[in-house]
């Protein structure tokens, strides 16, 4: 393994592994705070131990977002010293934005946390508030950062030298709001499949606990059915940018390799050397006819560009169809689930508790978010390859002179499987495992009683 | 020639970006460096009241660490987004301290979190509570080591000539009795912290004590590492050496630290807990300051100044100004944290009580 395949592995797994943190920690303050909210206005204690369960479990994946976020700013000059040290100046204003955003997260999640009985009812929701927004916020900078490696701006090479840096204009980078959108919108919709889908696999389970699942459930779907509902608007912005200026990107997503009309290829294995997509099926012209209004329209393919400057583009259009997947089946399940309120509105259907066709199609939508997500990231990563800024500076010339990048990388790899271990067993022992108490009585959500482990 | 002309260039922008980059750290060591330090007193919790002790500690960590611990994310977004260069080459040479040291931040933050919500049966808590502990210990060293190289002036910024080995690139310049020292001093330091707060938040007369000798224990490590700091510094890093006790600012700042050493050390003997809290606050700060002001106005020593690693004007107007609303939104929020959470009289009428008797005494 060369330096430069163990420094883009070593990113490649904490951006993976950080960004499943990083969205549970957009998504789940809006769904505790939702909870709260609604326990303020109907004083259900059952809603009080759900925002309370859900905020521990927030609390163990913010920790580790927080520190595996932290190995990432690190290594950025770590892995990529050349990069930071040329694009630092131009991009570190969305960094330093995001630092305060996650700053304000960090303050009043502790006190959503720890002061439940400190501090009036009404703080404390807002308290959850300010957790959630800035949650959002400090996501939605980072990702400006990323976008700017994409496309590019604020910045003039003048014979080598970067000069007239503008990091306003570098932020608002012509890819920031489609990227932001498809990610802020991507962490509430896998967020709320997650969570929907968990407590519908306890109601398959027959716990005993009805209630308290099925208002989770609604919570959950509360937040990602309009967001699985409004990403395909989204994903088609991203796609027409990234047609625009990322051609070779979208080419590769498309598996897409002569110039010339696109077709809309569906699965496939890309093969390079016959410039061809083996078990693919393929509805010729649809691209170009969604894209440009004609079936016959040009589209650049990859053999635009010289093969040194094509991505890898059997990864990249695999991820894509993963990621365009997961979105559709989330999509028809928020349609269900429409649907089915329609008819329930009208005294038809089964009853939540009873549908086990929409619970066990839940229960299977529940990691499709995530995955999607994984795919998405590495459809942009991998897709901008050879380049880490498109266009001015190649990965390989970015990468740290230090020897041996595979000794961090098996190190770090190593570290997070055992945490990775370590969060499902503790989610699933402490969070899930748990059982709520019979009846809801006053007095009673103090705290959860948990079962000594055996 | 007016005043102004002979002075040296202080307030430029970029000494105003390095200088809330010092403020950081500070902010970092007093805070972030007392939840490390609460860690070393978890490793070394004994006697009867172990459990209480180990109780303590981390229920004074529990809310805060997760925001103080952000303190250090900040130096290093500020690091790079106005020194680009210096942070590139900080992370090449000194690549390994750093992941070894990222790789005890990560598994301090996720044990003490896994403690906090795993089953409390007594080998769990065991188990996360030796990975807490022992990463807190290795953490602070680490840091303090980097700090200590980019001092002595063992990183250079000088291109590597083609005949240096690996050992002579990566690992000597961080790997020597100064750096080690400094280590040292750092954890000694962030113990000493930890304990002089932990007593102050007592409300348990024995557990008070308990802190209260560990307090005074750590403070004479804290001198002894000093001492040895600034002996090491003489023969293994001159130019900190040089740093430290040239000029009059330099050497009334080496006595602060000194006299605030003495001064915590008297207010715990006399059980006052808040003039110990304050001294070993500055006693932190004047160490962190007088370490930046003895590598002023280097920010590389000793190849390349603040000045002539900065990023554009603009973007360290820019950052000066986020900054600046960050400050009003985040101190107020800080304030509010603290006090919901560090206030004495709250916890219902036992800890109330605790409050008066305390007053009357």
């Amino acid at each position: 393994m060369t330096d430069l395949l163990a420094a883009r592995s070593q990113m490649a797994m904490s951006l993976g592994f950080h960004i499943l943190f990083a969205v549970v920690g957009i998504g789940m303050p809006a769904l505790m705070v939702i909870a709260e909210y609604r326990y303020q206005k109907h004083g259900d204690p059952l809603l009080k131990e759900l925002a309370k369960r859900w905020a521990k479990g927030t609390a163990i994946l913010f920790a580790v977002g927080a520190v595996s976020g932290t190995v990432l700013s690190f290594e950025l000059g770590l892995l990529w010293p050349t990069f930071m040290e040329h694009a630092g100046g131009i991009i570190g204003m969305p960094f330093s934005l995001e630092g305060l955003a996650f700053f304000t997260e960090a303050i009043f999640l502790g006190i959503y946390l720890y002061a439940w009985d400190r501090i009036s009812p009404r703080a404390h929701l807002a308290a959850g508030i300010v957790v959630a927004i800035s949650g959002a916020m400090s996501g939605a900078f980072v990702v400006t950062a990323n976008a700017w490696m994409n496309a590019p701006t604020g910045f003039d090479v003048i014979d080598g030298v970067i000069s007239n840096v503008n990091p306003i204009a570098a932020m608002l980078n012509p890819a920031s709001f489609t990227q932001v959108l498809h990610m802020t919108l991507a962490a509430y919709a896998a967020t709320g499949f997650a969570t929907a889908g968990i407590h519908a696999i306890a109601l398959l389970r027959n716990t005993p606990h009805k209630a308290f699942h099925r208002n989770a459930l609604h919570i959950g779907l509360l937040v990602g059915v309009p967001a699985s509902l409004l990403q395909p608007l989204s994903g088609d912005l991203s796609a027409r940018h990234v047609a625009e200026y990322q051609p070779v990107k979208f080419a590769a997503m498309e598996a897409h390799h002569h110039t010339g009309p696109m077709p809309f290829v569906i699965g496939g294995w890309p093969d390079v050397t016959t410039g061809s997509n083996k078990f693919a099926v393929e509805i010729p012209g649809a691209i170009s006819l969604v894209m440009k209004g004609d079936a016959s329209a040009s589209i650049p393919g990859l053999d635009a560009v010289p093969p040194t400057d094509r991505p890898p583009v059997g990864i990249v259009h695999v991820a894509f169809q993963i990621m365009i997947a997961c979105g559709v089946i989330m999509g028809a399940v928020s349609m269900w689930t429409l649907l089915r309120i329609w008819r329930r509105k009208r005294g038809r259907g089964k009853s939540l508790p009873n549908d086990r066709a929409f619970l066990r199609a839940l229960a299977c939508t529940a990691p499709l978010g995530f995955v999607a997500i994984e795919a998405g990231w590495t459809v942009t990563e991998v897709g901008r390859q050879p380049w880490i800024v498109q266009g001015f500076m190649r990965t390989a010339d970015a990468v740290s002179p230090v020897p041996g990048l595979i000794v961090p990388f098996i190190g770090f790899t190593l570290l997070y499987i055992g945490l990775a271990i370590a969060v499902v067993w503790l989610l699933y022992r402490q969070i899930l495992k748990t059982g709520v108490s019979n009846m809801p009585r006053a007095g009673l959500t103090e705290e959860l009683p948990i079962p000594q482990a055996t | 020639m007016s005043v102004a002309d002979t002075l040296p260039p202080l307030f430029t922008l970029p000494h105003a970006v390095a200088g809330v980059m010092v403020l950081s750290l500070n902010a970092y060591v007093l805070l972030a460096g007392a939840d490390f330090g609460g860690g070393v007193w978890d490793l070394l919790a004994s006697g009867k009241r172990q459990e209480e002790q180990r109780t303590a500690v981390a229920d004074a960590i529990g809310p805060i660490w997760e925001a103080n611990h952000v303190w250090l994310i900040l130096v290093v977004v500020l690091l790079f987004t106005c020194f680009p260069r210096a942070f590139a080459h900080f992370s090449t040479a000194l690549h390994i301290p750093i992941t070894l040291m990222l790789v005890g931040i990560v598994l301090r933050g996720s044990a003490f979190t896994f403690r906090s919500y795993d089953s409390k049966a007594d080998n769990v808590q065991r188990r996360w509570g030796r990975v807490f502990a022992i990463a807190s210990v290795v953490t602070p060293v680490l840091l303090g080591v980097c700090l200590g190289a980019v001092a002595s002036g063992n990183v250079p910024m000088t291109p590597p000539d083609g005949t240096q080995t690996f050992t002579e690139l990566y690992l000597t310049p961080w790997l020597t009795p100064f750096t080690l020292a400094v280590g040292v001093l750092t954890l000694a330091l962030f113990a000493h912290l930890a304990a002089v707060y932990l007593a102050w938040e007592s409300e348990d007369r024995e557990l008070e004590n308990d802190f209260r000798a560990r307090a005074l224990q750590a403070a004479i490590c804290v001198f002894v590492a000093g001492t040895a700091t600034i002996l090491l510094a003489r023969t293994h890093a001159p130019l900190v050496f040089e740093g430290l006790t040239s000029g009059r600012t330099a050497l009334g700042m080496q006595t602060v630290t000194a006299i605030a050493g003495l001064a915590g050390v008297w207010a715990l003997w006399r059980r006052h807990w808040l003039t110990a809290v304050i001294a070993a606050a500055a006693q932190g700060s004047f160490l962190v300051w007088g370490w930046a002001w003895s590598q002023f106005p280097w920010l590389v020593p000793p190849t390349h100044t603040i000045t002539e690693l900065s990023a554009p004007r603009i973007t360290q107007q820019l950052i000066l100004a986020v900054l600046g609303v960050g400050t009003v939104i985040l101190l107020p929020s800080f304030v509010y944290l603290f006090r919901v959470f560090k206030r004495r009289d709250v916890g219902g009428t036992a800890a109330q009580d605790s409050a008066f008797e305390r007053l009357d005494r």
